[in-house]
Order: C-alpha cells, then structure tokens, then sequence
C-alpha cells in the first residue's frame, strides 16, 4: 500500500523544524475565551488581541447577541438545507435586500462562508473558455475559485494596472469573456487597490471586474462601501464579493451586482447550491450589525484614527511595514526564527497579532501582521506597540531591515 | 533572439543566473523547483520576469505541467508562435 500521506513529508518537515524554534505552536494557538473584542484569555493571561478581523469590534455587539438569542429560540439552530432547495428562510431574503440596498446594486446572493462567496461568484462567473486575471497576492479563495472554473487563469503584479494593461492587450485578439479579480484591502498587508485605474484599464478592452471587498466594506468609503466608493468608482465595479466575517462580526459571505444575470448564478454556483444554508441566529445577527454599520459612521472614524495610531507607532519604533494606513499594519521580518522569536515574546508580553510565513506571504518575508479595531482604547494601542518597541530592540530587529 | 526554443532556454539560464542564490550549473535539463529550491511562488514570480522579456503570459495550468527549464522554454516558445499566428 503507498503511504497516502508521503506527499506531506517536506511540509511535515517544515512543521518539525519551525517547532524546533518556537516554544508554542503557533498554528494551534487557543484564544481560551474573549473577554471582549479586544481582549482574550490566552494560556490563561488577558491578551490584548491586535490579530482579528473584527474592525468595527461588532462580534460582541449587545444588540447581534440579543437578535441571534430571540432568533435562535423561534427558529431553531440551523436550515439543514440548500438555498436552491430547503434552505431558504424568510431571513435569508431579507438579508440579500438588506445589502443589495446597501450596496446600492440590484441584486445578492448570500453564501455560508467569504470563501465559499469567491469560490462561488469566480466559478459560476468565468467558463472553460474565458479568462481570469488575478492580482499576483491575491487570497486563496480566488484562487482556488479559479481552478474550479476551468478558466484560463493568468496573474498580473500586485497592485500593477499597467500589468494588468498589458495581458489585457495580449488577449485582445483572443476569444472568451476577461474577468479581472482584485481585492479593496489585502488581508496579510494592508495594501489598498488603485481601484478607479483597475477599472479604467478593464473598461478599455471591455472586460469584467470583480472586486473582493472582504476587508474593506464597513472601512473605508463615506458609508463603508469599501475601496470602490472611496475612489468613486462602484458604477465600474460589476461584481462584489465580500464576508460577514470581518467588520459584520459574524460568518458568511455575497456577491451584489447590477448585473441580471445573477439570477442564473444561483443555479450553476455549486458553493452556493451544494452546502447548507447560514443557520437563523447568525442572519439575524449579521442584519443587527449591519444596521449597526451603517448607524454608527463613528465607529470607522475611530477605526482609522486608531489604524493611524497603529501605524505611525510601530514605524516610529523603527519597525519596518507597508506605507498604506489602514486597519491592517504588517511588520516586514527578515527571517523565520526572528520572526518566531517576536511572535513568541510578543505572546508572553500579553500581545497577540498573526505569524504569517511564506509562501503566505508576498516577497517570501514573515511578516507579523497586526490589525486594529474601532474597539481599542488609544491606551491599548500604545501598549501593543510599547511591547513591539521592546521586544524589537531585544531582538535587534529595529532599523536593521530599511 | 527569442525565435527558438533553444533561445529562450538560454534567456531563461540567463535570468536565472542573475539571482546569486541559484546554483551556478543549471542547463536546460535541470528542474526548476528540485534542483533550484524554488517554491511554487517563487516560480510563477520568476515567470513573469520572462513573459515582460517575451511579451507573452502563461495561463497557470500551463505552469502546472513544466518541470525542467526545457519545458518552460518549449512552452513560452509554443505562446510566441501562437501569438504570431
């Protein structure tokens, strides 16, 4: 009998060598039980978290939890059903509504998780016979939705319109459909799309663009649209894509667009036809904090006053990250045991953000990455980069890699 | 300089070398992610340094079946071709 898991000897072996350089496993680290947003019990110290996705703070909101329990004793804790089939509550329609006028579009379509969301619009959107232009970082869903359309799938440089300019014109004496895929903000480095020059380019050679607004909806944009409303372009944005699972608090994800053509999605989307539907309690909760969203246009003031504070306090402590300010901050690395070490000394410190390892990574660097929410304090904030500054000249990482 | 197969395959060796990590006795024949330590990243981001040089992209399925720096070469060769065609 061959050994089914010998193709995962070299990864096997990576694991064992990073164990060898980090006192904890830091692909099994427990969040114990949060206190609050922005405080966890890890190994059985309060934790400041600065590694979530929760940028509004919302998955504790008073008024979600309340919505879910009043929903979760009348509806039960799950559809055990497909949308296309025995899935659908009233509950689901009226969330699709609910964002579609958020968005301004015509038509939403609501999956389980933002992955199944990409995996889901990427595969029913492109054929056999189109193509997909991706940006070189983007996440593993698009990816991955890629492969499961049998499109021609080819990437362009990260963040780059003349790139993507230049496939397009490679293409343009080829048939099929070109659906171009980028993202508002990117999760592991907080780059912000030049979106308005991405839909300049696809409009001259009349492609398709889908924008991936999983980390900026409920963050950027006057009413937290996303990048797309920021820079004034959301009637050249065809498709959205996003998650429940960031600034919503809660799980899930959509596609909205203007385009009628979705109605025919939901019938050839198998992530969308072919899983369970989102239980009760977590629509209802999503739809409280979406409210919340959009009532409270504070919460994204704090948010990227505090993302600033962020920001300006790890580079100051002569930290090297990305030159966009936005909820996501990543601290450029040099190595792997370096970056164990921080992540590590960060921990005991009482500090957590994300160890993110190639080939995760862009540029084959470790980054930590850290994200902030409207929910920390200023004092929080100062405190996580106190730790960062600390632990920076402990290890001599400051200005070593400018 | 970019007509044959044998032409890009001496481009790609040049490039290749131009990145001091890479072993310095690669040929056509050596293999890109055992002999040259490049993981799939690394690859796909080496290759689009070559398709800037040739003016060609290279769907990713395609990048799938090359093993050598020969296959890429017949590869990227077969997209010139096509696109004069």
């Amino acid at each position: 009998m061959n050994d089914i898991f010998a193709k995962h000897a070299a990864l096997k072996a990576a694991r064992e060598s990073l164990a060898a350089l980090s006192p904890r496993d830091p692909f099994a680290l427990t969040i114990e039980r949060p206190i609050s947003a922005t405080v966890g019990v890890i190994e059985g110290r309060e934790t400041l978290l600065f590694g979530t996705n929760n940028y509004l703070g919302l998955s504790q909101s008073p008024r979600a939890i309340e919505a879910a329990a009043e929903t979760v004793r009348a509806e039960g804790v799950g559809t055990t059903g497909s949308r296309i089939a025995n899935g659908t509550y009233a509950l689901h329609r009226e969330l699709e509504r609910r964002l579609a006028r958020t968005f301004r579009r015509k038509h939403c379509m609501t999956f389980s998780t933002g992955y199944q969301a990409n995996l889901g619009a990427i595969s029913a959107l492109a054929g056999k016979d189109d193509y997909l232009l991706l940006d070189a970082d983007s996440h593993a869903s698009i990816y991955d939705g890629s492969r499961l359309s049998q499109a021609q799938v080819i990437r362009f440089r990260h963040n780059d319109p003349d790139d993507l300019d230049r496939r397009l014109r490679r293409l343009s004496d080829t048939p099929g459909a070109r659906l171009v895929v980028v993202e508002g903000i990117y999760s592991m480095t907080g780059n912000i799309a030049p979106m308005r020059e991405f839909a300049e380019v696809k409009k001259r050679h009349g492609a398709w663009l889908l924008a991936d607004e999983a980390h900026s909806f409920g963050v950027l944009g006057e009413n937290g649209r996303g990048v797309a409303e920021a820079q004034d372009c959301e009637a050249d944005v065809d498709f959205v894509v996003g998650t429940f699972s960031k600034s919503l608090g809660t799980v899930g994800g959509y596609l909205v667009s203007d385009h009628d053509g979705i109605d025919t999605v939901r019938l050839c989307s198998r992530p969308y036809m072919f899983t369970a539907s989102l239980p009760p309690e977590v629509i209802a909760a999503t739809l409280a904090t979406l409210d919340e969203l959009e009532s409270r246009p504070e919460l994204r003031t704090t948010l990227m006053d505090n993302a600033a504070r962020l920001h300006a306090g790890l580079r100051t402590a002569g930290l090297v990250t990305g030159s966009h300010v936005s909820p996501v901050v990543a601290v450029t690395l040099q190595d792997v045991p370096q970056a164990l070490a921080f992540w590590n000394a960060l921990v005991e410190a009482g500090v957590y953000v994300n160890l993110s390892l190639p080939p995760a990574t862009p540029d084959q660097n470790p980054l930590l990455r850290c994200s902030v929410m409207a929910a920390h304090t200023p004092d929080q904030i100062d405190r996580a980069v106190a730790a960062f500054k600390t632990i920076g000249a402990q290890l001599g990482v400051s200005k070593l890699a400018a | 300089m970019t007509d044959s197969v044998q032409a890009i395959s001496a481009l790609i060796i040049d490039k290749l070398l131009a990145n001091p990590k890479v072993p310095r006795d690669i040929d056509g024949n050596s293999k890109i992610v055992e002999d040259l330590a490049f993981d799939s990243l690394a690859v796909m981001n080496f290759v689009m340094e070559i398709e800037d040089t040739l003016d060609v992209s290279v769907p990713l399925d395609k990048l799938a079946d090359i093993r050598t720096i020969d296959d890429l070469a017949v590869c990227l060769h077969s997209l010139k071709q096509g696109d004069a065609a």
